[in-house]
């Protein structure tokens, strides 16, 4: 028995971090994740950027952090009027932490077109 | 004016060391030891000389005591207690005040508490179960070079735990081979990949080759990938100058991280890296050889709990906690005790957890929980559930041991770990529902899907030699 029918060849893939490797999410998928960010009262946040600009720290904020948003629906509408606003970027979804100070969730929602 | 005469001679401990009624200062340093000592020797007595003796006290009478205060000096026995379901040994409770220590020296703080107290005749076994430091000491020490907040910065890693593994074989590889493992783990899925901690500047591989072929292998898989990778650069020598010349070597390749041993390196080394690496931007990984040797007997030598609360004050952002599941000894609930002292910034006593005194960390920057040692995919539920964001999950043979080989082996644990991630997120029971959401995950990842067959009957099922003291 020949290993070269049996060895799987692992192809390098460009990810985006956190769930970069997971297969796209369903809106219920994004709904979810969405309310877990609510439910830890953490600040959701909208940013975009150009594909070709995806590994800068700072990308473009899509308005200010939603403070003190505590509705689901309302997230997912900022969600879309940002993807309408620009069609071809990256679409990250973050909970900010003000207790830790970080990011406790952060992931690309919307994939742009390189 | 003087009020005591000299009497040369021996004196019983607890006369002056044995102090029932002392309440400790909010600026005493507090110490909780298990004391076993020899037959016939009353409680007091014992905890007494091991005040005595890890603080001011000699065996005999001196002259020149009279010409200090040692009232103000002196570690005080404060408080005796059971050790549940152990009727040979007793807690002993020590407070010493904070002036006999100098300012952020660890070193200090344990030659005079492990000191030769260790070797006390009178003792069968002594060991150092927690130290509550005052915050005015933990003021005085640097602690983390970044801290676990600046990390996830530096590094552009949110909301979940990263994803390591020290490349294999430990020993032996050529510089060129051992850059293409970790080239492979990376561009594979891992965030990061470690140095062995042995792996230091043998024949087979010096250090600068090392350093230059990882350093390739990162650039090329955060090219490849977009995402940022790195390798803990082990700098370990054999003296500080050595140390210093691979740390600037690492700084100057633009590597984000180096790694020490803490104890095998000692204090004095850790502490001084660690000042390096917070004025040069560098991160620090601590692993803990030897500590079994010191940590493993239940009666004898120092807690880990100790250690890593020594490790956050003389400074290191990520330290080597064992995986509670995998090859390596470590019980659930005491980890978890000393994982809370190095991420949280108040842990209050909780004996159900080993944790002896309330502990405030102040401002002190936290510390990642490195889980490392015979875990792989089928453990990836239980990790995350014990360990949480704030740690880095490390496969070393669960990367590379992979069928395919590294990157699929990589691939394999990252979809795990998000797999797991996104379960927990959406309010899933990880633990109870592990094999549903690593099959479910596995239908997307024909790597994941190998890594579950290769490693579905492995298991690491022992009895904990150390375990909490319960009744």
């Amino acid at each position: 028995m020949s290993a070269s029918n049996e060895v799987g060849d692992f192809k390098t893939a460009q990810t985006l971090e956190t769930f970069g490797f997971l297969p796209k999410m369903t809106q219920e998928e994004i709904h979810e994740q969405i309310a877990y960010i609510i439910a830890n009262n953490w600040t959701p946040a909208i940013e975009h950027e150009h594909p070709s600009r995806a590994t800068d720290n700072y990308w473009t904020m899509w308005k200010l952090p939603f403070f003190g948003e505590r509705d689901l629906g309302s997230v997912v509408a900022e969600l879309d009027a940002c993807h309408r606003a620009y069609p071809d970027h990256h679409i990250r979804l973050i909970g900010y932490d003000n207790y830790t100070q970080t990011q406790g969730s952060a992931f690309v929602v919307i994939e742009g077109r390189a | 004016m003087s009020t005591k005469s000299y009497q040369a001679g021996v004196k019983e401990y607890r006369e002056k060391y044995w102090t029932p009624d002392y309440v400790p200062l909010d600026t005493d340093l507090l110490a909780c030891f298990k004391v076993t000592g020899q037959s016939g020797v009353p409680r007091e007595e014992v905890a007494a000389a091991v005040a005595a003796e890890s603080s001011t006290g000699t065996w005999s009478t001196v002259w020149s005591e009279l010409l200090t205060d040692l009232e103000y000096y002196k570690g005080r026995a404060y408080r005796i207690e059971d050790v549940p379901g152990d009727s040979e040994s007793f807690y002993a409770f020590v407070a010493y005040p904070i002036d006999l220590f100098e300012e952020g020296s660890i070193v200090n703080v344990l030659t005079s508490l492990v000191g030769n107290v260790f070797g006390f005749k009178a003792l069968k076994h002594l060991r150092l179960e927690d130290i509550r430091f005052p915050i005015a000491y933990i003021k005085t020490c640097g602690g983390p070079p970044a801290g676990i907040q600046v990390e996830r910065d530096r590094l552009n890693k949110y909301g979940r735990p990263m994803l390591g593994a020290t490349i294999k074989p430990k020993l032996g590889l050529s510089a060129k081979n051992y850059g293409r493992a970790v080239y492979e783990c990376l561009r594979g899925g891992l965030d990061l990949t470690k140095d062995d901690e042995n792996v230091n500047s043998q024949p087979f591989m010096r250090w600068r080759d090392r350093f230059e072929f990882v350093a390739e292998a990162i650039r090329k898989a955060e090219a490849e990938t977009g995402e940022r990778k790195g390798h803990y650069l082990n700098v370990t020598a054999a003296t500080p100058e050595d140390m210093y010349e691979r740390a600037e070597f690492a700084k100057e390749l633009g590597m984000p991280i180096i790694m020490h041993d803490f104890l095998t390196g000692g204090f004095t080394a850790n502490t001084g890296l660690a000042n390096w690496c917070r004025k040069n931007s560098m991160l620090l990984h601590i692993h803990r050889a030897m500590h079994a040797v010191i940590d493993r007997h239940p009666k004898h030598g120092i807690h880990f709990r100790v250690l890593a609360k020594c490790l956050r004050l003389s400074g290191g952002d990520h330290l080597h906690t064992g995986t509670v599941v995998g090859k390596l000894e470590g019980d659930r609930a005491s980890t978890l005790g000393f994982v809370d002292q190095l991420r949280e910034s108040f842990v209050p006593e909780d004996r159900s957890r080993g944790v002896f005194f309330d502990q405030d960390w102040g401002s002190l920057p936290g510390v990642f929980a490195v889980a490392s040692g015979g875990i792989h995919v089928w453990h990836m539920p239980a990790l995350v559930t014990i360990f949480g964001d704030d740690s880095v999950l490390q496969f070393g043979g669960g990367t590379q041991g992979h069928p395919w080989g590294n990157a699929a082996g990589a691939a394999a644990n990252r979809v795990a770990l998000e797999a797991c991630v996104k379960a927990r997120n959406q309010g899933r029971e990880l633990e109870r529902e592990s094999r549903d959401i690593l099959t479910e995950a596995a239908r997307t990842s024909p790597e994941l899907a190998m890594a579950m067959e290769t490693w579905k009957e492995i298991k690491f099922e022992f009895e904990t030699v150390d375990k909490l003291d319960v009744g």
